[in-house]
């Protein structure tokens, strides 16, 4: 093909949010010649969004917090499905990672005695999250992009990957156009690193921005690699419900960590009345007790409002359901009670959250220091993804690897607040620096240049359709509002059916779509050329949801709510068949060794 | 619902012409919105950028009624309706397409400023200790989401295309920032002064006025290093010191 150009790296990573910029960072330090590519500019990736802080058992607020406890509630909030080699080296390494960002540049909040400041989150026995405000995903992005940039790392910014290369049982790089020009590139690579983010387009109602379409899932998948958990969606307890316009956007968990409530429309706290049995002993019995937590008492127990976010976001959808919703069909946030307890709460407010007061008085009119928020859940996170090796993060396809959110494992059936910051330091740098250790053990694969062209002429086919072709973003659409309605928070058999029927009729649609325009930055072809993955991964998330007649985590089935023993040792895996349907296999989990059983079972007490 | 007009900038390479879009908007709605209203229905190849639609990325940045602005937090009920809403790209950038500038000129200048070099850590255990009020000052500065709004603004680019020779506000907010840590030890004065051109800021703030994040750059930023600069290269007054202290010690010496 003419207007293909031909890029060299050693390791190419693919994404550049956090993960991908921890993996290119540690792959230029093994030595090897190192590319990232990102699909938008550098350092707008989601990892901006993030807010409320990262994980890590520093122990710099309360020394009982240690590597043990982190471990025992990161594997208990996912419910035990947690690939827990991963889970054990997340809690080990945080600290390690964190204090790195420090040599870098970062300027994290600090505790009186100057060292990092921690602060209290859903499913986390201690305060725990090192943060800066509101804004801690924002300050983590720019200290990688701003440490990398020096390393000698080519970045290939606002170019987006629509295939990977395979020579025989191995990847050997990948083709990609970019959004300027609507060129193709050929990147030939002797390793590859996905860290391309969530898959949250896929819903209508969503704190993810146009770029999440599953791309690294769908990539590995197409490749010959496993995903797994695809049915654990996390659906974030609050986002914001009104106006209209900013449906989705999220308002952190740090709201809650500040002493944040939730009230229905009757102004009852309504989490008190439904805890779970696990968490009973560590959570506060009264309001009194909660707040003496939140301002930092040892001897007190956690509010309800931090449990984890699954069992937080149907309790909100349950309220909504029985009709003590609030208006907008959410309930409320309320942080600006606090002024009964503190003589300066508004000002601690708008310290402690500084772009939540600007982001509800901006978009919403709102002054959350004076008054409560509405909100409702969203569309947030994927706990599965691609099946990684839990210590190198090498994927079943020898030389591919990923990290970050679309690696699936660590978080298990449901993620805990400020482990996915800690899981993109953590597992990017180990990603780095096994893909690097692989290319260097390496010869570069042969690149078969008939399926790079097959590979342009497919992307190019919607210009083909003008006339008469369906627009891609009406299919979008529509394949977001069907997913949010039948594949939700709240599922159910007869339902998820449907989706797959639905699925089957939009991919007549998707097949016929037209785009008009050149190739020039052309957001509606961008917008056709995800629709693929889209489809893809919505029919894995239904496939998989279907499978586990159960409800654990993230994954809650009206028809069988309760969970089921048969699919406690469980993973759901999915591969692509020789015949390129969908195949779904039970994996059991190994057994956990004796050390780790007795982490988990001390923190039981 | 009511009906708004929305008059955006179409064209590529800086071939371009307004178009008028009618479009029904709805309570809550901001400019972002409205131009994905007008792609989603009626030009589905309207280039523009965007990310997180919350003000925490910076990528949506034009110019809405001639001001530069974050499409974003723009909200539609802030401006007058009866006549037509202009969007255009920021002008001080090669334009792509629509509403999308060439914006690599930043991220090239950014890799020439020293980066972040620390102290040894001052604890034990490799780490170190910073009091929060030796760190308000950088973390303000942090708060940068590199909308480039500044840059847009900033005349010396705009008007006079000093690319070369000035990398503009928002670096001088990274030099503060990296300046004013107090683990760093490197020092910018030299490049302050030559690379990075901070002579040719003379304060009119245009870009702490557009600045989405409220980050006081000229005051908190752009000030303290050209008095740096000042104190290092040219102070007079200290100059006056500097030759009275070698004369007192001449004259000491002489008496002795």
């Amino acid at each position: 093909m003419a207007d293909v150009e031909t890029f060299e790296h050693d390791v190419l990573v693919i994404g550049a949010g956090g993960a991908g910029l921890r993996a290119a960072i540690e792959a230029a330090a093994g030595g090897v010649r190192v590319g990232v590519v990102c699909k938008s500019l550098l350092g707008k990736a989601h990892t901006v969004m993030a807010e409320g802080g990262v994980a890590a058992a520093l122990g710099n607020v309360d020394d009982r917090d240690n590597w043990r406890v982190h471990f025992a509630d990161t594997m208990r909030g996912g419910q035990y499905l947690n690939n827990w080699r991963m889970a054990e080296i997340h809690a080990k390494e945080a600290p390690a990672r964190v204090n790195e960002l420090e040599a870098w540049g970062a300027v994290f909040d600090r505790t009186p005695d100057g060292r990092i400041l921690q602060r209290n989150f859903g499913g986390h026995r201690y305060p725990r999250l090192a943060h800066v405000g509101d804004r801690t995903g924002l300050e983590m992005i720019r200290t990688l992009q701003d440490h990398a940039v020096h390393l000698g790392i080519d970045v290939h910014m606002e170019v987006t990957v629509i295939a990977l290369l395979t020579d025989g049982n191995r990847v050997c790089g990948a083709v990609a156009y970019d959004r300027e020009h609507g060129r193709f590139r050929l990147f030939h690579a002797r390793a590859v690193i996905l860290a391309t983010g969530g898959v949250g387009r896929a819903f209508s109602v969503t704190s993810n921005s146009w770029e999440y379409t599953a791309d690294g899932q769908m990539l590995a998948y197409n490749a010959g690699a496993a995903l797994q958990d695809m049915e654990f969606v996390q659906f974030h307890p609050t986002g914001m419900v009104w106006p209209l316009s900013v449906r989705g956007l999220l308002v952190t968990e740090a709201v809650r960590g500040e002493g944040g409530v939730l009230r229905n429309s009757e102004g009852r706290r309504f989490m008190f009345d439904d805890i779970p049995e696990n968490y009973r002993s560590q959570t506060a019995d009264t309001p009194e007790e909660g707040w003496r937590y939140v301002q930092g008492d040892k001897n007190a127990r956690r509010p309800p409002e931090l449990l984890t976010r699954d069992h937080v976001a149907r309790c909100i959808m349950r309220e909504v359901r029985a009709g003590r919703g609030s208006p907008h069909g959410g309930v409320y946030l309320d942080i600006a009670w606090i002024r009964e307890k503190l003589p300066n709460a508004a000002e601690h407010i708008r310290k402690k959250l500084p772009s939540m007061y600007h982001q509800f008085k901006q978009l919403a009119d709102i002054d959350i220091t004076s008054e409560p928020m509405e909100i409702g859940p969203t569309t947030h996170y994927m706990m599965g993804g691609i099946r990684v090796d839990g210590d190198t993060q090498m994927t079943t396809l020898p030389g591919l690897f990923a990290a970050g959110e679309c690696a699936a494992g660590l978080h298990g059936a449901n993620r805990l607040g400020g482990n996915s910051l800690s899981d993109l330091l953590v597992f990017g740098k180990r990603a780095g620096e096994h893909a690097a250790q692989f290319a260097q053990r390496h010869d570069a694969g042969r690149v078969d240049a008939g399926e790079v062209d097959r590979v342009a002429r497919a992307a190019l086919a919607p210009f083909d359709r003008v006339a008469g072709g369906e627009g891609p973003y009406d299919i979008q659409r529509d394949l977001q509002v069907m997913m949010q309605d039948l594949v939700g928070i709240v599922r159910r058999e007869d339902e998820m059916r449907g989706a797959l029927d639905g699925l089957a009729a939009l991919a007549r649609r998707v097949s016929a779509v037209g785009v008009a325009g050149n190739r020039e930055y052309n957001p509606g072809w961008h917008t056709a050329m995800d629709l693929p993955n889209l489809m893809a991964v919505s029919e894995a998330i239904t496939r998989a949801a279907l499978e586990r007649r159960e409800s654990r985590g993230g994954h809650f089935r009206d028809d069988y709510p309760d969970k089921d023993p048969a699919f406690a040792g469980c993973n759901i895996v999915l591969t692509k068949g020789t015949d390129g349907a969908m195949q779904l296999v039970r994996q059991p989990i190994p057994p956990l060794p004796a050390e780790l059983q007795q982490a988990i079972e001390e923190q039981k007490a | 619902m009511s009906a708004a007009t929305f008059r955006i900038w179409r064209g590529e390479r800086g071939d371009g012409r307004f178009e008028d879009y009618p479009t029904t908007v709805s309570e809550g709605m901001v400019v972002l919105d409205a131009v994905h209203r007008i792609q989603s229905e009626q030009a589905n190849d309207l280039a523009c950028r965007w990310n997180c639609k919350a003000g925490k990325c910076g990528s949506c940045s034009a110019e809405i009624n001639g001001k530069p602005r974050l499409m974003c937090m723009t909200r539609l009920n802030e401006l007058d309706l009866a006549k037509p809403v202009t969007i255009e790209p920021m002008r001080a950038f090669p334009h792509v397409r629509d509403l999308v500038t060439d914006v690599s000129w930043n991220f090239r200048v950014k890799q020439k400023i020293q980066p972040f070099t620390p102290c040894a850590p001052q604890a034990a255990d490799g780490t170190w200790r910073m009091q929060q009020r030796d760190v308000d000052r950088v973390q303000e500065f942090r708060k940068c989401i590199e909308c480039f709004l500044c840059q847009d603004v900033c005349h010396v680019l705009r008007d006079h295309n000093r690319h070369d020779s000035f990398v503009g506000p928002r670096f001088l907010v990274h030099v503060a920032a990296l300046e004013m840590h107090p683990l760093d030890t490197a020092d910018r004065m030299a490049e302050l002064r030559e690379a990075d051109g901070i002579g040719y800021c003379n304060i009119t703030k245009c870009c702490t006025t557009v600045c989405p994040e409220g980050i006081a750059i000229t005051d908190n930023a752009i000030i303290p290093l050209k008095e740096r600069v000042v104190d290092r290269f040219y102070d007079p007054l200290k100059a006056l010191v500097r030759l009275m202290r070698r004369e007192t010690r001449d004259e000491r010496r002489e008496t002795s």
